[in-house]
């Protein structure tokens, strides 16, 4: 993986009128990996990826993005530059078919060749995109809905995939087949921010692990330390290792460490 | 033990999509019955039949030995069925407690208008207290519009509780909530359950469901596929293949990236 980082969150804060709930957030997001973040419900992980799309409206701080600063910058801007971001609801359209959907994903490109390439190479990593292409997006599952949004949100080429609890309502089959899925986009070089209540199998497909807690970084490691971390497995990953862990120990009972 | 909900044959077509088709479920009394299967697999569309909000096109729904089905949502529960959703209804114009406090209105009559004063009190006590269960009293004043997803599923499953109906339906209680309240969630049915409350529970997460249930029935394509105690449903065949996926769910592709 390369040592680069190609989103830096700086001191950010943010909210929505009724006070932060980003509370001076600090960290790095490594160029190329999956970075993964977990917290307890109302920590401000959705509002963090919002604020990285531009869809909330830091109050201070910055968000560096491969040294471009994005604080201020419209939503379509910040598709220009390569970050696009899957939501947590489905936001396909119901009464367009699939290939109507993923074809939007591209509404930013003027050049018809690009798109029809882009549209191969979709089909290629998701062969949904071909199987379903004339049905009605709201005629399938919730899995595969989330396939077709991932499809839909590489045809604007991104660097930066965002995506916000990709496997919520799925069942285990459909779950297994998101997180391949994840990894595949990611092994296509596209570096992968996402937030995830699934967290213990999410934190094993991630090389980085960020837990957020009260709008501040509570812990910044590899996804093992994360996973491994005793007081994290307590207090946010349903208890601690059933396991025996034959990872490496990781430093123990500190508050905060840097990635 | 009496069958508390006894669904015999139901059937429910929405357009050409055939969602139940000869559908049978009893839910035991003092029981938590769960109720898992693929997406799409008609789980949530027979918890709407069974609580008036989808009216069958064939098939009956009894609770506790009266006919309830063609009964209207707010008969069933008057009744005593409370239900959560997978996404969540709550009022977002008013506060936190007031949502609590509309749920505990289901006993409402022309009398209860002349003793409200005296008996908000205690109503006001017991909402918190289930606020402070699932962890967010300190939100209570909040408009509800302003909760995280997460917080929101946390809502109405306090919502539901502080109703008291005598069987309680929870729709994926677990998706999109942190590992360690889900956990916390798991224990506080334990507990209720202990004291005779009966619960129906659509979920995903496998561990959740097999740890807590005393009975399982799969749904697959509409229909009931299996039903029986925990153990033997995880090792059915038929369930590997059609939801499960085939070996044990809860390690997808770890070796991929960190092993």
């Amino acid at each position: 993986m390369a040592d680069e980082k190609i989103l830096k969150f700086e001191g950010l804060f943010a909210g929505y009128g009724g006070g932060d709930v980003l509370k001076g957030v600090d960290f790095e997001v490594n160029h190329g990996g999956v970075t993964c973040i977990v917290g307890p419900n109302g920590s401000g992980k959705s509002t963090l990826l919002k604020a990285v799309s531009g869809l909330v409206k830091p109050r201070l701080g910055q968000i560096w993005f491969k040294g471009t600063p994005l604080v201020g910058l419209t939503p379509r801007e910040i598709l220009k530059l390569g970050i696009v971001q899957v939501p947590q609801n489905h936001s396909l359209f119901r009464e367009m078919t699939v290939e109507e959907n993923v074809v939007l994903g591209a509404f930013l490109v003027k050049d018809r060749k690009v798109i029809a390439e882009r549209m191969d190479y979709v089909r290629g990593i998701f062969p949904i995109v071909s199987e379903r292409a004339r049905d009605k997006a709201g005629s399938l599952s919730g899995g595969q809905q989330r396939l077709v949004e991932f499809a839909r949100c590489l045809m604007l080429d991104p660097e930066l995939v965002v995506l916000d609890e990709p496997s919520m309502g799925l069942d285990p089959k459909t779950l297994r087949l998101v997180f391949e899925t994840i990894q595949r986009m990611n092994s296509v070089g596209r570096t992968v921010l996402l937030v995830e209540q699934n967290a213990r199998q999410a934190l094993k497909l991630s090389h980085d692990g960020v837990v957020l807690e009260n709008g501040k970084v509570r812990l910044a490691g590899t996804g093992a330390e994360v996973l491994n971390n005793p007081e994290i497995g307590a207090l946010y990953l349903g208890g601690s290792i059933s396991a025996p862990s034959e990872a490496k120990k990781t430093a123990e009972g500190t508050g905060t460490s840097d990635a | 033990m009496t069958t508390l909900i006894n669904a015999q044959g139901v059937s429910k077509a929405f357009g050409g999509v055939q969602a139940l088709n000869d559908c049978s479920l009893e839910v035991e009394k003092g029981s938590i019955t769960g109720l898992i299967g693929p997406n799409g697999s008609g789980k949530t569309t027979l918890f709407n039949v069974m609580t008036g909000y989808v009216k069958p096109d064939a098939g009956t729904v009894f609770f506790d030995g009266s006919n309830i089905t063609n009964a209207r949502p707010d008969a069933v529960f008057e009744l005593g069925i409370g239900r959560t959703f997978q996404l969540t209804r709550i009022f977002s114009r008013i506060s936190v407690l007031e949502n609590m406090l509309v749920a505990t209105q289901r006993d409402d009559s022309w009398l209860r208008g002349l003793t409200r004063s005296m008996s908000s009190k205690e109503e006001v006590a017991s909402a918190m207290e289930w606020l402070d269960f699932v962890g967010i009293s300190q939100l209570a004043r909040l408009q509800a519009g302003a909760l995280s997803y997460g917080q929101r599923k946390l809502l109405e499953l306090a919502y539901v509780l502080v109703a008291d109906p005598a069987v309680i339906l929870l729709d994926e209680p677990a998706g999109g909530v942190n590992l360690t309240l889900i956990n916390g969630i798991a224990e506080k049915i334990r507990t209720l359950n202990a004291a005779g409350k009966t619960f129906l529970i659509v979920e995903h997460n496998m561990e959740f469901v097999m740890s807590l249930c005393t009975s399982v029935t799969v749904m697959h394509q509409g229909t009931d596929l299996v039903t029986g105690p925990p153990d033997s449903v995880r090792a059915n065949p038929l369930v590997l293949d059609a939801y499960l996926g085939g070996g044990d769910d809860d390690e997808p592709a770890e070796d991929v990236i960190n092993g």
